[in-house]
């Protein structure tokens, strides 16, 4: 195995069909129309030596080491930045060019440190690289010549120094934080040989606007910017392609090694996802795989309140074996039940509700897909035929108008920001509907059209009005409608919307926006051309949740912005496979690719190949889970990869459930919230020491790749493999591609899905199959999955939380850039620095009325329980809306959250709680009984103890 | 246990959100229009509620099924009817 090196080719591609044909280096070369000369040469196989520029930027010619000569033309025109033309004929390398470029490089590495030796990128430096290709072989100016040798390093940033005596200020870093990130973090400061760059207004990484996206640390060609673990460690030795296990993004990485250790990881520039590019989380937060709290040992133990006793993996699955037997005996086939993560990969949630199905003989499976997507599944199938985003990410590149709504991405999908924001300063409009003033409505460059800072829980309402709009002002694609959808559906629809009461003049009242507003972004929506919708959890996360996804589908058929590029309606995905964990069967009234478990067909499909029975009938979903437990009916469950207690609504609820259960077992890498209830804990292994798959937002399958042996010894798949023949279930897997062999043979949409196409293709959108071997990136082409697309009336049902005079406030809750989730990971690293609590934003007018300020301790109460945070005082939520985040169990937001969920799935209602908040002087009587709690079930016993 | 044992247990927390939730369901079929709420209504319970949770509101039904709307009321009794019938 070898480091990989990507070429780079200069500038970006031209994009465009036309051909231009010239001659470099007396050979005749054919590019599209605009190329610059550099990278028609790289192209041919011609490298022309260049220092500021970098296929991933936009040519600058500040640099002046790319020159070339052209035949009839004077001068030495620089490469990177003279487009190609008809018949010309380039020269690269002549007499003249060679002194013209030693003499620059000899004044550029007069200007840096001599200690070549000492160098942390060492060979990979690109100046040193440059300079011997030039011939350059001593610098006849004197060090003193050095003008940045005595500035200060920055080393505030936890994941990467900056050395401005390393720094060439060819500006590759400023342009990558511009254009690739769009953040416009860093300046150039001074001129000339004075200049250099710095961090906003001087005030250094850790506190300036940067999100340590990365991007300007690979961009820099010298070690100026350098990864703080390769000045540890050195430089790596080989690497391995992979995919980042955070957010639904899905970016590729190569995680650059030294023997098994990871050294860096270094976003692909082939990955389809990302095309090089990272953020903060899949970049620099990996370090918790090796963080000293993972738990690499099974252990049981009798009660909850016994201290853990560490056994063999023998024991642990034994035990855990008997225990379901013996609660099955006692209270039923249907008393025991599994939880798959959308944090594993396809192979493990495929086999998890293989277990659960073959094994444990019911359909108690679910995944935590539940509690944020579901209705998206709902939706999308009902409208449209399947449960999937339309779009690949490449088609925002098309869009004219976005529409985000519900979605924060500049926080929770941060690749796909940049490309968004990429895109609309390139003059696409955007529309954002969230009761938050998201960092999208107004960025460096960007800016909304139209905020439309809904009141929570009314995005149904909105919805309507927009579609009133469109259709009582002749806004409709009529053709598409007729041609595409049920006219019988659409009409009915069509009416409803159309009632007075849906207008956005009796509408704005409810949701709290001017309708001038709601009329502008309608009008501008049904414009597009091409309009294409993003929404997430702010959608989803509500009791009218199927609602609104339904809601958005009828925007998207009604305007004809569905089936091409540049349109759509685009769930963004919160974790990294939710896509792919709801495509394995991991509900339970579905078997892979969405198909019902009383569809008879299908199940004989899986009866054969699983040879065992299989039920009818829909299991329990998670919330059900818990009331049955309660109710004494279901008393044993197998939680892999996912923290319930911290991550699911009403805390109380699911404490209850789970203390009432015999059997709880719990696999993951630490002792998460939920093992404080737990009898078994499986240890499990991260990304890093696994193959398999993941399924990103835009139905992407790419693989993990196992960089090192799994720290526990095992991973996860084989765990579920173990516990299955010890339930008299044997399975026979030898590695994860076998798994995923399975699931093409019984899943029609994965049926041209395998390890070894995967390999061969990069990567793969299903369906894949026999009409489409190379995957599909746009989905419902010239017709929908069902058929015909399918209207449904979206009636506004205002949500039974409701504000009155004990909680005037309505809470809602989301997620920061740097923590992801229940924190389980990034809180375990050095992300922390930037979020090492969750705050409780509140509006100046809020808090002066209770005599809140900026930092105080504040109590949150609703209905269901109270917490304590400190308060961060803030126009981006509006009056009459507090705003927090769930990444610390400390906090534990989900006490406050309520047991109210979307009406078809069961999806918690997470973005609405009413809410009174008051000062208070520190943590709840709860708070401190739960970290009492936190502690003494926590205790694991000596091992002497162990006999 | 049998469905029909732990139906019998079902806590009134479990059986309150059994029938906050079957009302939910029947609103979104009844604003459908088209007269078919409570077949679309039966329909969905039997797709997604596992039989624990059918029974439960069936027994709930038979003992008056008090705080059931009349949609899901209507949908409950042709679940019932299929249960007796299968
Ligand atoms: S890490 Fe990213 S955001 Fe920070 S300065 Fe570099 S490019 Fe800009
Ligand atoms: S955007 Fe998402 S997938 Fe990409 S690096 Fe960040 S967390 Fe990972
Ligand atoms: S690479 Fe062309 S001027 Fe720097």
């Amino acid at each position: 195995m070898t480091l990989i090196h990507e070429t780079d080719f200069g500038t970006p591609p031209a994009g465009s069909a036309a051909m231009v044909r010239l001659t470099i280096d007396g050979a005749s070369v054919s590019v599209p129309e605009a190329t610059s000369i550099l990278r028609a040469a790289m192209e041919a196989g011609v490298q022309i030596p260049k220092l500021c520029a970098t296929d991933s930027l936009n040519a600058f010619g500040s640099c002046r080491v790319c020159l070339v000569e052209i035949e009839g033309r004077g001068g030495l025109p620089a490469s990177c930045t003279t487009p190609v033309a008809p018949g010309i004929v380039v020269h690269t390398q002549t007499e003249r060019l060679s002194a013209v470029r030693r003499g620059v490089m000899e004044l550029y590495a007069s200007d840096h440190p001599r200690d070549w030796f000492s160098d942390p990128k060492q060979g990979a430096n690109e100046l040193f690289q440059v300079a011997a290709s030039v011939g350059l072989r001593e610098v006849r100016y004197g060090s003193d010549g050095c003008t940045h040798g005595a500035a200060a390093k920055d080393e505030s940033n936890p994941y990467f120094a900056f050395d401005p005596a390393r720094c060439i200020v060819c500006s590759r870093y400023v342009r990558a934080c511009e254009e690739t990130q769009g953040t416009y973090a860093l300046t150039i400061a001074g001129r000339g040989f004075d200049s250099r760059v710095s961090a906003g207004m001087e005030e250094g990484f850790l506190a300036s606007e940067c999100v340590s996206c990365g991007a300007c640390v690979q961009a820099c060609p010298t070690s100026a910017l350098i990864e703080k673990s390769v000045i540890a460690q050195g430089m790596p030795e080989h690497s391995v392609v992979t995919t980042c296990a955070y957010c639904g993004v899905g970016c590729a990485f190569k995680a650059e090694m030294r023997g098994e250790q990871v050294v860096r990881m270094v976003p692909w520039k082939d990955g389809k996802a990302n095309h090089g590019h990272s953020c903060i989380k899949g970049r620099f937060a990996w370090g918790y795989a090796n963080h000293r709290d993972r738990i690499l040992n099974p252990m049981v133990r009798a009660k909850i309140t016994d201290p853990w006793r560490e056994v063999s993996w023998a024991e642990a699955i034994a035990h855990t074996a008997a225990e379901f037997r013996r609660i099955q005996g006692k209270y039923g086939r249907g008393s025991v039940g599994g939880i798959t993560s959308s944090r594993c990969t396809n192979e493990e949630t495929f086999l998890v509700q293989k277990l659960v199905r073959a094994a444990f003989g019911n359909n108690n499976v679910d995944t935590c897909a539940r509690v944020c997507h579901s209705p998206t599944g709902y939706g999308l199938k009902n409208t449209f035929g399947t449960s999937a985003g339309t779009q690949d990410f490449d088609s925002v590149d098309q869009a004219d108008v976005m529409l985000v709504i519900g979605a924060n991405p500049t926080d929770a999908h941060p690749v796909f920001a940049s490309r968004m924001k990429r895109r609309l300063r390139a003059g696409a409009k955007l529309i954002v509907i969230d009761p938050r003033r998201i960092d999208l409505v107004r960025t460096p460059h960007v800016e909304a059209q139209y905020h439309l800072p809904i009141r929570p829980g009314t995005n149904v309402a909105v919805l309507d009005a927009i579609a009133h709009v469109i259709v009582t002002e002749g806004l409709v694609d009529e053709a598409f409608v007729r041609e595409r959808c049920e006219g019988e559906a659409f009409r009915r629809w069509a009416e409803f919307v159309a009632e007075a009461r849906n207008s956005p003049e009796a509408i704005g009242p409810v949701c709290g926006v001017d309708p001038g507003l709601i009329r502008a972004a309608a009008r501008l929506y049904a414009a597009g051309p091409n309009s294409a919708i993003y929404y997430g959890l702010g959608v989803t996360e509500h009791s009218q949740g199927s609602t609104s996804v339904i809601a958005l589908a009828n925007l998207a058929m009604a305007t004809g912005n569905i089936g091409r590029e540049g349109v759509g309606v685009n769930p963004l995905r919160g974790q990294n496979n939710v896509q792919g964990s709801c495509d394995m069967g991991s509900f339970p009234h579905e078997l892979s690719g969405y198909r019902h478990i009383s569809d008879g067909a299908t199940r004989a499909l899986f009866e054969a190949a699983w040879k065992v029975p299989l039920d009818a009938e829909p299991g329990l979903r998670i919330p059900n889970m818990f009331d049955a437990a309660v109710d004494g009916s279901f008393m044993g469950l197998y939680i892999q990869g996912e923290d319930i207690v911290q991550s699911d609504p009403d805390t109380h609820h699911v404490t209850a459930g789970l203390a009432a259960m015999e059997c709880v077992v719990v696999q993951d890498l630490f002792l998460n919230e939920t093992a404080q209830f737990a009898h078994v804990f499986l240890p499990g292994s991260s990304f890093l020491e696994k193959d398999g798959t993941f399924t990103n937002a835009e139905r992407r399958i790419q693989l993990v790749r196992r960089v090192m042996a799994p720290k526990n010894g095992y991973e996860d798949w084989e765990v579920t493999q173990m516990l299955a023949g010890a339930l008299g279930y044997p399975m026979h897997y030898t590695h994860a591609r076998e798994i995923m062999d399975e699931i093409a043979r019984l899943t029609p949409t994965f049926a041209g899905v395998s390890f070894a196409r995967l390999e061969e293709l990069g990567s793969v959108q299903w369906p894949c199959n026999e009409q489409a071997p190379e995957g599909t990136p746009v989905m419902h082409m010239g017709g929908f999955v069902r058929g015909k697309g399918r209207f449904l009336i979206t009636e506004y049902v205002p949500t039974d939380e409701k504000v009155g005079p004990r909680f005037p406030l309505l809470l809602t809750t989301g997620r920061i850039l740097t923590q992801y989730n229940v924190g389980a990971q990034t809180r375990r690293t050095d992300n922390s620095l930037w979020h090492d609590e969750d705050l409780l934003e509140i509006h100046p007018q809020d808090a002066e009325d209770r005599g809140i300020r900026e930092g105080d301790w504040v109590k949150l109460a609703s209905r269901a329980g109270a917490t304590s945070l400190r308060a961060k005082v803030t126009e981006r939520v509006a009056p009459g809306v507090v705003y927090t985040t769930f990444h610390h169990p400390e906090t534990q937001a989900n006490v406050i959250t309520t047991d109210y969920s979307d009406w078809a799935t069961n999806c918690p209602e997470y973005k609405v709680t009413a809410v009174q908040v008051s000062p208070t002087n520190g943590p709840t009587e709860w708070q401190e009984h739960y970290s009492e709690l936190g502690r003494a079930t926590r205790r694991i016993a000596p091992a002497s103890a162990a006999e | 246990m049998s469905p029909e044992a732990s139906a019998a247990a079902a806590s009134h927390h479990t059986l309150d959100r059994l029938v906050y939730m079957a009302n939910q369901i029947a609103g979104f079929f009844e604003s459908q229009g088209g007269g078919t709420a409570g077949e679309d209504t039966a329909t969905h319970l039997r797709r997604y509620w596992e039989p624990r949770m059918r029974a439960a509101i069936i027994a709930h039904l038979e003992a008056g099924g008090a705080g059931l709307d009349d949609t899901a009321r209507a949908a409950v009794a042709r679940l019932e009817q299929r249960a007796k019938a299968g």
